[in-house]
């Protein structure tokens, strides 16, 4: 039971980070109606940035926030420059161009990096603490606790404020907004900024537990993708509810399920994507989709 | 210029190509026929992916998945149960075709974007699955495959016609590749001209107006992804020949990646764009890769890195820059500029109604 309620914790921990990852590809659904197949590198090269920072001495929280700064003028960019010219063009378009920027966003940190094998560094310490009579570490907590106030800031921006209004009425109903007089394009360049703060969160709580190096996030990307599609792919709650869940399945799986021990974790998170696209296509909160003829 | 007024008909191009395809092992060191060979298995695949992509409409990101299980059906059969290799081709092919087949029927029920990130994931988890059986796959270690020896007819005409030593098995497994690559263009040629190739462009940019003329939308798709997943698992089964050897991490995520790159370089719904494609694929990593290492200005550090790390930055601006100025391709660029070239020549009267490209723009 103390193993199977540590287990469960620590699957939350990974979870909060797979959720965080996970809203940021349902920031860019809703507003262009694509998977952003290069968030998880997004991630990856703010991660080497904010790494670069701490290396050259600056304080970790110092460097986090400042990472999250630059990760958002980075998503600003990469729409204005990259995916602006292709914003009405057919989802093929869009997947193959986003495709592009992971396989250029890679090449550019191995690039600018270098190849090899970084351990990041993480403010928490690895020390357990009891709960429930289940160890568990501080880092866990930590991660749980950045990944709430992350997806909490995000949840109020869009939700609380007046640009987020003008965020989500851009997302559902571009030209109604362009007649209110809403800069649509702009507010779609915002949705990715953000977007990119939380891919950027996601990358530097995760670089910790696994090892940081361009192809960092490509298992990670993979769970965020399942926990996205098992939230109903445009619900910013569904993503978090989703990543949660995919975190304890996948790491109860490979703990309890002894053919999958720790190698085909990432195969449960296929299956369960594959399941929901067909049993259940608009996932746990999304609206089943109605298309015209 | 009147010679030009009547531009060539485009079987003597074909014709061309393929005498150079033929001649070209004569010419080049044996090592390079390797090389080539890997071209010309890369194009068979990446017309498989241009079939599913630029004719149904369908994407797939783990065309790399059917080419490992090409490569393992070719590899089990001739390690564990002394198949003849050539026999495998096919069997791999229809092995391969069948699992596409199964594929298909799911995928019917998918969106363009959850058929994208299905199929993406599954090239990101086949490694770690075939690394399971190991009995049958050999595991991480992999399956050793002997080289195959040319047979004599073909060694003595090698050694005839170049007047050098006899042929060898990376020259060989080139002409099996190129025997392979002929038969399989002709054939999306023959199916792609015809009514399912009409149908499936149909379904393509409409499948509510291709069902209410009476095409089989289900049946044509499901069909494309078997005679795409045939393709891939044929250039599996070469390619496996042509390394002689297979292990999960022979087909990493990123052959996925070279296959899309292929597609969409040479142009989708293209008849000649894979092979494009397949060459670009192949030598644009290994040729950036040199062209900096010759290149002064450039820190040798940063040469060295870019040889590792290069590949991708090409790969990806490549991808980028292509969908965003010609979505039609390489093929679609030189297609269109040929056009525009032919009715200038014909003069003016005909250039209204010679400027339309061959194919509308698919993507």
């Amino acid at each position: 039971m103390q193993l199977f309620l540590q287990i469960v914790i620590s699957g939350m921990a990974s979870g909060a980070i797979f959720a965080s990852l996970a809203l940021a590809l349902v920031l860019i659904y809703s507003a262009m109606g694509v998977v952003n197949f290069a968030q998880g590198e997004m991630a990856m090269f703010a991660t080497f940035v904010a790494f670069t920072l701490i290396e050259h001495g600056a304080n970790y929280w110092v460097a986090f926030a400042a990472t999250l700064g630059l990760a958002f003028v980075g998503g600003v960019f990469i729409q204005r420059v990259v995916i602006r010219p292709v914003e009405r063009a057919p989802i093929l378009t869009l997947v193959i161009v986003t495709l592009g920027l992971a396989t250029l966003i890679n090449g550019l940190a191995g690039f600018i990096f270098g190849l090899s094998l970084h351990l990041f560094p993480s403010p928490f310490s690895t020390q357990t603490v009891s709960v429930a009579g289940a160890a568990i570490t501080y880092r866990d907590l930590g991660v749980m606790a950045v990944s709430a106030v992350v997806l909490v800031l995000i949840y109020a921006l869009l939700q609380r404020t007046r640009i987020g209004l003008a965020m989500r009425a851009a997302a559902h109903h571009p030209e109604p907004s362009r007649l209110l007089g809403i800069r649509v394009s702009w507010m779609l360049a915002l949705g990715w900024g953000l977007a990119s703060v939380a891919g950027a969160a996601s990358g530097m709580m995760v670089a910790p537990l696994l090892v940081l190096e361009p192809n960092m996030m490509q298992t990670v990307i993979i769970y965020a993708f399942a926990a996205a599609v098992l939230g109903g792919i445009e619900s910013p709650l569904g993503a978090v509810v989703g990543g949660l869940i995919i975190g304890v399945t996948v790491n109860l799986a490979g703990v309890y399920i002894p053919f999958v021990g720790g190698d085909l974790e990432l195969a449960v998170a296929f299956v369960i994507i594959i399941a929901v696209v067909l049993l259940r296509p608009h996932g746990l909160f999304g609206r089943s989709a109605v298309r015209r003829v | 210029m009147k010679y030009l007024r009547q531009a060539p008909p485009r079987y003597l191009l074909v014709i061309l190509v393929v005498v150079v395809l033929v001649g070209l092992p004569t010419q080049i060191p044996s090592f390079q026929s390797g090389e080539w060979a890997e071209v010309l298995i890369l194009s068979i695949a990446i017309m498989g992916l241009n079939i599913l992509v630029g004719y149904s409409g369908q994407i797939s990101l783990g065309h790399g998945a059917f080419m490992a299980i090409g490569a393992y059906t070719t590899a089990i059969l001739v390690h564990n149960y002394h198949v003849f290799y050539l026999a495998t081709i096919p069997l791999a092919g229809l092995m391969t075709g069948l699992v596409g087949l199964l594929l298909g029927i799911p995928a019917l029920r998918l969106s363009a974007l959850y058929l994208a990130l299905a199929t993406f994931a599954l090239a990101v988890v086949t490694p770690s699955l075939i690394k399971r059986p190991e009995a049958f796959t050999g595991g991480v270690e992999g399956i050793l495959l002997p080289p195959p020896e040319p047979p004599q007819f073909a060694q003595d005409a090698f050694a005839a016609v170049t007047g050098g030593p006899p042929m060898d098995s990376d020259q060989w497994l080139y002409y099996i590749s190129l025997g392979a690559t002929l038969l399989l263009f002709w054939l999306a040629w023959n199916i792609l001209r015809q009514r399912p190739g009409r149908a499936l462009r149909a379904i393509r940019d409409s499948e509510a107006a291709a069902a209410a003329s009476g095409i089989n939308v289900a049946g044509y798709k499901i069909l494309a992804f078997g005679v795409s997943a045939f393709y891939a698992g044929v250039a599996g089964a070469l390619f496996s020949l042509l390394i002689g050897f297979v292990s999960p991490d022979t087909f990493p995520v990123s052959l996925s990646f070279t296959l899309l790159v292929g597609a969409v370089i040479g142009g989708l719904a293209s008849i000649p764009g894979p092979l494009v494609g397949g060459i670009f694929a192949f030598w644009l990593p290994i040729y950036s890769g040199q062209w900096v290492s010759t290149q002064d200005w450039i820190p040798a550090q940063i040469a060295t890195v870019f040889k590792n790390a290069g590949p991708a930055v090409t790969y990806g601006a490549l991808l980028i820059l292509i969908m965003i100025f010609a979505p039609n391709g390489l093929a679609g660029l030189i297609l269109s500029a040929y056009t525009r070239l032919r009715s200038r020549l014909r003069g003016a009267g005909e250039r209204t109604t010679g400027q339309l490209p061959p194919d509308p723009q698919t993507v």
